[in-house]
């Protein structure tokens, strides 16, 4: 079947405003959407640019919006719209850089900002940790996390103010504080025990809808929440005490 | 200019590992054509070997014995004191990935799971449910983070430059801003991954195009047995997506259209779990036989396996089969083919990741020490990857410590910056010609057709006249779009050029090589034949064109026999 496909292009050093372009092409319905643009810039428009990599919905590069929706390219398919119609979108709230292609600049930087890694106040033992494996799995939905940028996009906080951390990196933070094998002193909650972190977060949970990789970010953000009052509860007794 | 101490070309796991294992006094940087977390290592899903003895089944695992298995996986063509250094430095390497934040699945006891894999004698494969690459790739990401690793995400390399025998630096086209650099560095790491997209049916991301290779071969360094390429057995049929051989490690069983395990036929004791090379052929030889399903393909069948424990083990498996085939694999059988996977050739190095020009190294899928041989085992390569990457960032740092500073080929590189300014110019300004995404396509498909499983002389010396034409039309190339920056046709031209020498040296291996040994299975040379073949095939570019050598295998304790399993 013909299917009609709008994608926005937009070059910021040479066009006045981005614009859309009209394709037509014929992909099977089972063919992804990455798989479909492809088609079209191999065949009819080699200058059409976007990111990909994997192809299979774990590299995180393909984030886009599709027919509306924030997603990723490689994990939706076709048939799955079912319209013959499909409008193609840079990921809102980063600036465009060329066509599908948006700087992801401010969300590596809110990755970074809360020192996205394992810090642990001792030397790790010779021979491996002994962990209960039911405490992995209490992060198990925050690994998953593929650093797509669609959260962060999506949020409609971090859309407002640009110093909001946004959903990916708070819960990743959560993913390390709950990682039995992390040491991080109690100063580190001074980076996001604010307005910008996470006192920030609406809980309008558009993060949780959008996720392709069902990390829920949203609970995330509720559990530092949680684990942040307690540990002020905690510091309280002590001094009372 | 920009001038570095180590340049480390690639942001896959062996890249990132030499990162983190260069001396931090020194100047480094990676450069990577995509954000290091999309790398390709990114994608792998079963594990990583390393003896650890934690399977109740596998106790009495060693080292050693995780050496031998490789050696034999290899088709004895592994250089043995290689693999040594790689099984007995798998221990605390993964000990180390655990001590940075790897969250690995644990067995009851709290220590790494391990599951079984082809070709092992062991269950010595530790993994992350079937996400395993991505976590070391976030891992060793996150630990560069915290080390401050300086990154230039999105700059493709597009040459490599060698001068008087040493290497200078690099050229390299920055993505976002469109620009063309020339890089200064004492010494450079190409970490640069695989080749599978030269091949239309290929479980690799799309962006490996392999050009690392080509480019270490274009600056005169030779490539290593290219003729051996391993085909997974079991890519998702149409996709080729992998399903990791951790479903079968799991207890998953394959059937043809007659309902029959048909592994009973090709390796009566190891089943399903033989090496790669044995059970895609079996695969193959079935589908060819007219015992496919639809003639096409064949199952896979997890469902014996239970739907708590495919859950727990293979829920990206299920996600992909699910996503992408509409198939749960708890209640249906999925449809597999085989798929090129892995590249066992490449970057002629020795155990040191050093090659034949001073200051350059390679460590990872684009380089062969070798410890794979005619082919790798399942869980092999993240670990080549992890401690290869880590002994070049050391090896590299050694070097360069002991260099003195050098600016008299500066001008060199600039000259080959501006060669490519004026290519790219040059490309730009042409209004017609070949599509480069066309031409790559049809590359692809003559591999495929020619190349794959079972070759002979005549399909491969038609592949070679092919790859010939196609060199002639890509004189042709030119660019279609007018915008310099994120111009990914440009990167596509670029990495071809390297595409047309990885292909052909890959055919000429084959051709030249006239026995059957691991992946490369010659239909008119069907039997392993040790007399005359048992040694490396190396190629070197010339004037002439490329000149074929050999170089011993380095042996050791374990005689060459047949591989039965
Ligand atoms: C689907 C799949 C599953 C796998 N599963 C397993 C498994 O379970 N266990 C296992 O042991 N192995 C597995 N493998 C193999 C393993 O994943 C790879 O061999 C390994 O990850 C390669 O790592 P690398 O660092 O060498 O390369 P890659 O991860 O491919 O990284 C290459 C890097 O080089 C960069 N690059 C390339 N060319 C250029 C250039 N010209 N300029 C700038 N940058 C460049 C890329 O951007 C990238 O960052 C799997 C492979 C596949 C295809
Ligand atoms: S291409 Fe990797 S997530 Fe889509």
């Amino acid at each position: 079947m013909d299917i009609q496909f709008k994608i926005l292009r937009y070059d910021p050093i040479k066009d006045e405003a981005p614009h859309f372009r009209n394709y037509t092409s014929r992909p099977d319905p089972k063919d992804s959407i990455l798989e479909a643009i492809k088609q079209i810039r191999d065949e009819q428009d080699p200058s059409l640019s976007f990111r990909y990599s994997c192809r299979e919905a774990v590299c995180g590069s393909c984030a886009m919006v599709i027919n509306g929706a924030i997603t990723l390219a490689c994990r939706t398919t076709v048939e799955s719209l079912k319209i013959g119609r499909i409008v193609i979108e840079p990921l809102p709230n980063l600036e465009i850089q060329k066509d599908l292609i948006v700087d992801m600049d401010p969300f590596y930087l809110s990755m970074k900002t809360i020192q996205p890694y394992l810090l642990p106040s001792e030397e790790p033992p010779e021979t491996g940790h002994r962990i209960i494996e039911r405490k992995m799995e209490n992060i198990d939905q925050y690994i998953n996390c593929i650093w797509c940028g669609s959260c962060y996009a999506a949020c409609p906080v971090a859309s407002r103010d640009h110093r909001y951390l946004g959903p990916a990196a708070l819960a990743k933070l959560y993913r390390f504080i709950k990682d039995p094998r992390d040491g991080r002193p109690s100063t580190h909650w001074k980076i996001v025990d604010n307005e910008k972190g996470l006192w920030g977060c609406d809980t309008v949970f558009r993060c949780n809808e959008v996720c392709p990789k069902e990390v829920r970010p949203a609970d995330g953000i509720e559990g530092l929440r949680r684990e942040i009052i307690a540990h002020k509860a905690k510091k309280l007794l002590k001094k009372k005490s | 200019m920009k001038n570095f101490d180590i340049l480390i070309v690639g942001g896959g796991l062996a890249g990132l590992s030499a990162a983190l294992n260069a001396p931090p006094r020194l100047k480094v940087a990676v450069i990577s054509k995509v954000h290091p977390l999309r790398s390709h290592s990114v994608a792998a899903q079963g594990g990583i070997n390393a003896a650890l003895g934690n399977n109740p089944d596998g106790k009495d695992d060693s080292w050693k014995k995780h050496a031998y298995d490789t050696v034999k996986g290899s088709d004895f063509l592994a250089d043995q004191d290689a693999v040594n250094l790689m099984c007995k430095s798998a221990i605390p390497a993964l000990y180390e990935m655990d001590g940075l934040g790897a969250p690995f699945s644990r067995f009851t006891d709290g220590c790494i799971a391990q599951r079984p894999f082809g070709g092992a004698g062991y269950p010595r494969t530790c993994y992350a449910a079937d996400r395993t690459g991505m976590v070391l790739l976030h891992t060793l990401y996150e630990q560069c983070i915290r080390k401050n690793v300086h990154f230039h995400d999105e700059w493709l390399v597009t040459n490599l430059v060698v001068h008087e025998g040493r290497c200078q630096g690099v050229v390299a086209y920055d993505l976002a801003s469109g620009k063309i650099m020339p890089l200064k560095a004492k010494a450079v790491i190409f970490a640069t991954g695989g080749y599978g997209r030269v091949y239309l049916r290929s479980t690799n991301a799309f962006i490996n195009l392999g050009s690392g290779i080509g480019m270490a071969y274009k600056a005169g360094i030779p490539l290593k047995d290219m003729e051996f390429v391993q085909f997974h057995p079991t890519s998702l049929y149409g996709k080729n997506i992998l399903i990791t051989e951790g479903a079968r490690g799991e207890g998953g069983y394959l059937y043809n259209n007659k309902g029959r395990r048909f592994m009973e036929d090709y390796a009566p004791s190891a089943m399903e779990l033989a090496p790669r090379d044995i059970v895609a052929r079996a695969i193959q030889t079935e589908i060819d036989k007219g015992n496919g399903i639809d003639d096409r393909f064949v199952h896979l069948d997890l469902r014996h396996l239970g739907r708590e424990k495919l859950l727990k083990r293979l829920p990206g498996i299920r996600d992909i089969c699910l996503l992408f085939a509409g198939i749960d694999l708890i209640d249906s059988p999925i449809p597999i083919e085989p798929a090129q996977h892995y590249s066992m050739g490449g970057i002629d190095v020795d155990a040191t990741c050093a090659s034949s020009v001073e200051g350059f190294y390679a460590a990872g899928e684009c380089a062969c020490i070798s410890v794979h041989g005619a082919n790798r085992l399942g869980g092999n390569s993240l670990l080549d990857a992890v401690v290869f990457g880590k002994i070049a960032g050391r090896t590299a740092g050694e070097y360069v410590e002991g260099a003195a500073e050098d600016n008299r080929f500066d001008r060199v590189i600039v000259q080959h910056a501006a060669e490519w300014n004026t290519k790219v110019e040059t490309l730009m300004a042409k209004d017609g010609g070949e599509n480069i995404y066309k031409l790559l396509f049809e590359l692809k498909d003559v591999m495929s057709e020619k190349t794959g499983i079972f070759r002979s002389k005549k399909n491969l010396e038609e592949a070679l006249q092919a790859i010939s034409t196609l060199r002639e039309r890509y004189q042709n190339a030119y660019i279609f779009g007018s915008c310099r920056r994120y111009c990914q046709e440009f990167v596509t031209l670029v990495e071809f050029d390297s595409m047309l020498d990885i292909a052909e040296v890959i055919v000429l291996g084959a051709i030249n090589r006239e026995e059957t040994r691991g992946s490369h299975f010659r239909l008119d040379f069907d039997k392993r034949n040790d007399d005359d073949w048992l040694k490396h095939t190396l190629v070197t570019p010339s004037e002439k064109g490329p000149v074929i050598g050999y170089k011993d295998v380095t042996l050791g304790e374990y005689e060459p026999v047949e591989r039965k399993y």
